[in-house]
């Protein structure tokens, strides 16, 4: 069975990863690969709804707060676990994405995405007059010591971070070969077409919208510990939500490995920028690249492929 | 007895009326024509047994094995699952998947899902030219053979009854002629139950058990018998609203 060897590869990839603080000496690494890795659970759970299913979200950042924001909370008010807290905020995210489907998917294309955007300002609005979370000038979160075995709490929250993205890569791969996952990608051909399947398209949509959120959410989970600071500016930013739609974009939006392309060229690139231009030059490079594949790959960089081989 | 009833039905779009008052019935082995020209509430009817068009009164009821369901209440997937298969006008395919996909995807939830191996079977059996492109994405299939997928979709949802809309529509004369006696030669194999809107109706009369005549929202004309190709001419004035 393909599936089987897939999560046997996933989790082989994951067992290396655990290897790594013992090989590579230098913190720089984890905190520059965490934020890449970050991306890959973003852009993976962008691709549920976004890629599969053909429902462009442009409020990323809302889920990847809300998740972050959700440990936080849960850290503070109970001391619990990080990964209680990438639960806490697995529910919240499927919670928040079930309930912007229901009252947006009525609306298709761009009204959808709209509603999306305003999704964000509420939750950020929200945030800035909660003064148990912070307010607008953020609360400090200082996680218990990482396990021995990382060596440092950056070590740490790296190896949850790709655990985080072998588990969302797993759940979009199983998706796009299960029932499922062609009721997706029927939806997003063409609804009346879906339904003459017999697809329930109305619940299908729901569930894309939740896992989607749960995704992303979960991926936001780790950045309080990671950064041991969390504000309102950073957790709902503009550039998550832009490079959670141009890293499937730009990888490819058909199958799994088109979001992990994107995030780790994409996040990689900025990494690099971060460190020699400035931190603020990202987003114009997003912009920038997403023009580029927009007139010159509009189906991505696996789209390329598939293209070559046609022709 | 099995059948599909339609009772008193009356819909339309927001102020426009479309049916008025249409009654029609389709018997378990028969392949009944749903016969008129454009704009004559064909689709509108067929929408609202599909339970894509909600009535504004009347009902649509499917009798079935002692059981009596009404379908003008449930969506169209739901109808779907309870045995009345849609081949939608147009194809209405997903042409993002393949034609494979496309099957397995009406197959794989509702009464055919038990089935999903027998049905796939049966469906290359009777469209081989599907079993050979069975990898390649339904958009890249003619216009016929994506009407072939269309209804081998259908089938695969082990309907009791099949719902075709105009299977003719945007296809070469030969084609069609391809597409008719594919309908036919599955009513007499299987014995399925059919109902067809079509507005070529030499062709549809041809292959029809019985059939009625809309025209302006509402059935102008029944034939209960098999019709007699020397009174097509009384349908075709009918449909033009001659007679």
């Amino acid at each position: 069975m393909k599936m089987t060897r897939f999560i046997i590869v996933a989790l082989l990839v994951f067992a290396t990863g655990l290897m790594l603080p013992k090989v590579v000496s230098n913190p720089y690494y984890f905190y520059a690969g965490y934020v890449v890795l970050q991306y890959v659970v973003i852009a993976t759970g962008w691709n549920i709804l976004g890629g599969y299913a053909g429902y462009t979200n442009f409020g990323s950042s809302a889920f990847f707060g809300a998740g972050a924001y959700m440990a936080a909370f849960l850290f503070k008010a109970l001391g619990v676990s990080i990964f209680v807290q990438i639960l806490g905020a697995c529910v919240v995210g499927m919670l928040l994405g079930l309930a912007t489907g229901y009252l947006t998917l009525r609306i298709q294309g761009v009204y959808f995405a709209i509603a999306t955007v305003a999704l964000v300002i509420v939750l950020e609005t929200l945030v800035h007059n909660t003064e148990y979370l912070g307010g607008a000038s953020g609360m400090t979160h200082l996680a218990d010591p990482a396990p021995a075995w990382f060596g440092g709490q950056t070590q740490y929250v790296f190896c949850i971070m790709l655990g985080l993205a072998v588990a969302a890569v797993v759940l979009a791969r199983w998706i796009e070969v299960s029932w499922i996952g062609r009721g997706f990608r029927a939806i997003r051909a063409s609804e009346p077409a879906a339904e003459a399947s017999g697809v329930p398209t109305l619940k299908l949509k729901l569930l894309a919208c939740a896992l989607s959120g749960g995704v992303m959410a979960a991926a936001g989970a780790p950045y309080p510990t990671y950064t041991s600071y969390l504000d309102p500016v950073s957790a709902f930013s503009l550039l998550i939500g832009l490079n959670a739609l141009a890293m499937p974009l730009i990888g490819g939006t058909r199958s799994w490995l088109g979001p992990v392309i994107g995030a780790v060229l994409l996040a990689s690139v900025q990494q690099l920028a971060t460190v020699t231009i400035s931190s603020e030059f990202n987003i114009l490079a997003v912009g920038l690249v997403l023009i580029a594949f927009v007139v010159a790959a509009p189906e991505g960089l696996l789209g390329l492929r598939f293209r070559s081989r046609a022709a | 007895m099995n059948r599909l009833v339609v009772e008193g039905l009356h819909a339309g779009y927001g102020a426009v009326t479309v049916l008025r008052d249409v009654n029609l019935e389709v018997r378990e082995g028969e392949l009944v024509a749903l016969l008129g020209m454009n704009g004559n509430g064909k689709s509108t009817l067929l929408n609202c047994i599909m339970g894509f068009v909600r009535p504004t009164s009347g009902r649509v009821l499917l009798e079935w094995e002692g059981e009596t369901i009404e379908l003008s209440r449930s969506a169209a997937h739901e109808t779907t699952r309870r045995g009345v298969a849609y081949v939608p006008e147009g194809r209405r395919l997903a042409p993002n998947l393949t034609v494979e996909e496309n099957l397995m995807l009406a197959g794989g939830s509702g009464r055919g899902k038990a089935k999903l191996k027998e049905n796939l079977g049966f469906c290359y059996e009777m469209f081989p030219i599907l079993d050979e492109r069975r990898r390649q994405l339904s958009s890249t299939l003619s216009g016929g053979q994506q009407q072939m997928l269309a209804i081998a979709r259908a089938l695969m949802t082990s309907p009791r009854i099949m719902v075709v809309d105009e299977p003719s529509v945007g296809l070469a004369p030969i084609v069609v002629e391809q597409v008719i006696s594919t309908i036919r030669t599955l009513q007499e194999t299987t014995n399925m139950t059919i109902l067809m809107a079509e507005q070529s109706f030499f062709q549809a009369i041809e292959v029809a058990s019985r059939a009625y005549v809309l025209s302006h929202g509402r059935i102008i004309h029944t034939f209960d018998q098999k019709v007699d190709p020397a009174s097509s001419e009384e349908i075709r004035s009918a449909m033009m609203g001659i007679a």
